[in-house]
């Protein structure tokens, strides 16, 4: 993974669920994810799937991604090239998901970003630079385990590559 | 230190002594994907060359979201499990059989187990006093392959509940007060405990409907220690002999205990678009209803349709509402008809379903119109849950289901009971 991510903030309110990110009435598109990818988010925002574009950030509030199990809401926001979602919090089969198919997920204060700010993020250093308003926002580091699933590029490829689990 | 239930089951399948906070890899005894994210598992296992099955006989693929097929692409999306589970010989519960989590309870969950399942109401079985929680479809692909995965062993909440339910009040009204007292975050990472006398005097029918709802508070899983009437709904089922008792030691530490007194209860609803939306039905008295549904792993068991039968003997739904009633299992809905219930429902004017998720996973057998308000024994009323962003859920027991559906609109239940 980049140590660096560039991209434009598109700002979502609290208890965006999994229903508003990959509905329950495309149910048909699961096993066509690049299809089912130009519906993402557009149940919460008709517009968005249009507007978005590679290495942009979705910017939440809290108790992101509640609800369903559904990986493929994390894997189709990944595929409309976003490069990471920021939210004050995330439910919790979502933030494993999340990191199993590779999206990063940072829990931070988003507050302060705007719908159409540019966002610079150090994964490294665990600093949202918000580039419009010039101001530094720290993010809470991911627990070890996920971040050796996430540079192994999601949990499928974590096994691929160990053929078990190599956590410790 | 004394130990939750949670830290005492994690513990046992990590082979080692765990508390709140520590990660671990465990093995895991039951495996579950539906048909909404048993593909994906199997397209994920085939994609790293891992088509295979620690343990087929407790690994079951479910068709149940969208059972019978609504269309092509989901009729080719069920034979992907189909096809998994002949090369693997891992279960397939087939159309018709019913919802996952009630034939999980039914027939392969016993306590002490771990399962994961790829679907959040996995926590269901928590009421057997088994871990039993909702992951994804690569996490669970994983375990389906492996046998094992990796836990963070959670913090608990100790639900403890005292007293009495008034006529008209029951399980669904229960979780429901306690979502909305602790937010539809409030418990997240966490895991519930249910306790107290109240508890103990539960069925295990209306244990289910409790842990069922956990993750509605963003739990991971909702669970209830092993007691006699475990023992007998396991012997009843055939399986007395995997009974075990798991119960929370005296001294465990807690994160959080919240009391509630059960006699203070009223029959309760969750409005739109959130569960932790909470009122009482009497304050939501006259909203209109287009459609009721009563099912679900939720409140689609044979308890569940008495109670709603009762109400409904000899009357008939309002002209202007649909009724559709969806039995959890073939198992309840073979003793439904012979109790008489499922022809009350007909001659009540309800379209009956064959067992499966049916109308709450907004896949087709009762999508809301633009506007419409439907009055559902689910567990899960988000905007465009049940098919459209335009209709508006609201979440009950099946009593006050059953008398919203006579009258027309919302009423407390308590009214006709």
């Amino acid at each position: 993974m980049e140590a660096k991510l560039n991209g434009k903030a598109w700002k979502f309110g609290d208890d965006i669920s999994t229903d508003l990110i990959a509905p329950g009435r495309l149910f048909h598109l699961r096993t066509n994810l690049p299809e089912l990818a130009k519906h993402v988010l557009e149940d919460a925002d008709p517009e968005f799937p249009k507007k978005v574009q590679k290495g942009d950030f979705v910017v939440a509030g809290s108790n992101f991604g509640l609800g369903s199990s559904r990986e493929h809401a994390p894997t189709i926001i990944k595929l409309a090239g976003v490069n990471a979602v920021l939210a004050k919090s995330f439910a919790r089969i979502f933030y494993r998901n999340g990191i199993n198919v590779g999206l990063p997920l940072l829990i931070c204060d988003t507050d302060r970003i705007d719908e159409g700010d540019e966002l610079e993020v150090d994964m490294s250093a665990g600093i949202v630079k918000d580039l419009t308003k010039g101001i530094e926002i720290t993010f809470s580091p991911l627990p070890d385990v996920m971040i050796k699933i996430l540079n192994d590029g999601g949990l499928a490829a974590h096994i691929a590559k160990y053929g078990d689990f190599n956590l410790d | 230190m004394g130990k939750t239930i949670a830290e005492k089951i994690i513990g046992e399948h990590a082979g080692k002594e765990v508390s709140a906070g520590d990660i671990v890899i465990v093995s895991v005894d039951v495996t579950a994907v539906q048909d909404g994210t048993g593909p994906l598992a199997v397209q994920q296992l085939e994609k790293i060359g891992l088509v295979q099955a620690k343990n087929p006989k407790r690994t079951v693929l479910f068709i149940d979201h969208a059972a019978p097929s609504p269309n092509k692409d989901l009729s080719n999306a069920h034979n992907i499990l189909r096809k998994f589970s002949k090369e693997t010989g891992v279960v397939l519960s087939e159309v018709g059989e019913g919802v996952c989590h009630q034939r999980l309870v039914e027939t392969y969950v016993n306590p002490g187990d771990i399962l994961i399942g790829a679907d959040s109401h996995t926590c269901t079985s928590g009421a057997l006093g088994a871990f039993s929680t909702g992951m994804g479809s690569t996490d669970v692909a994983i375990g389906i392959a492996l046998g094992k995965t990796w836990l963070r062993v959670p913090e608990t909440f100790k639900i403890n509940v005292t007293g009495k339910f008034n006529k008209g009040v029951y399980a669904k009204d229960l979780i429901l007060y306690v979502i909305g007292e602790i937010g539809a975050d409030g418990a997240t990472y966490k895991a519930l405990e249910f306790t107290g006398e109240t508890i103990r005097n539960m069925t295990m029918s209306e244990r289910f409907t409790l842990s069922n709802m956990a993750v509605e508070a963003g739990a991971k899983t909702g669970l209830i220690e092993s007691d006699e009437t475990t023992k007998a709904y396991l012997e009843e089922k055939g399986r007395g002999d995997k009974f075990r008792p798991i119960s929370a030691d005296g001294d465990a530490v807690y994160e959080r205990v919240i009391e509630v007194d059960a006699s203070e209860l009223e029959p309760m609803i969750s409005a739109p678009h959130t569960v932790d939306n909470t009122s009482t039905a009497k304050e939501l008295a006259g909203t209109k209803v287009d459609q009721v549904f009563i099912g679900t792993c939720t409140n689609g068991r044979l308890d569940d349709l008495g109670i709603a039968a009762e109400i409904l003997k000899g009357k008939h739904r309002h002209p202007d509402t649909r009724l559709i009633v969806t039995p959890a299992s073939q198992d309840v809905y073979l003793q439904a008809l012979k109790a008489g219930y499922i022809e009350t429902f007909v001659k009540a004017g309800a379209a009956v379903m064959a067992p499966g998720c049916g109308a709450c996973v907004g896949v087709h057998q009762g999508i809301l119109a633009d506007g419409e308000v439907c009055l559902a024994t689910q567990n899960r009323n988000f905007k465009g849950r049940m098919g459209n962003t335009e209709g508006y859920i609201y979440l009950s027991s099946p009593a006050t289901a059953a008398a919203s559906a006579i009258a027309g609109k919302i009423v407390d239940p308590r009214e006709v009971l």
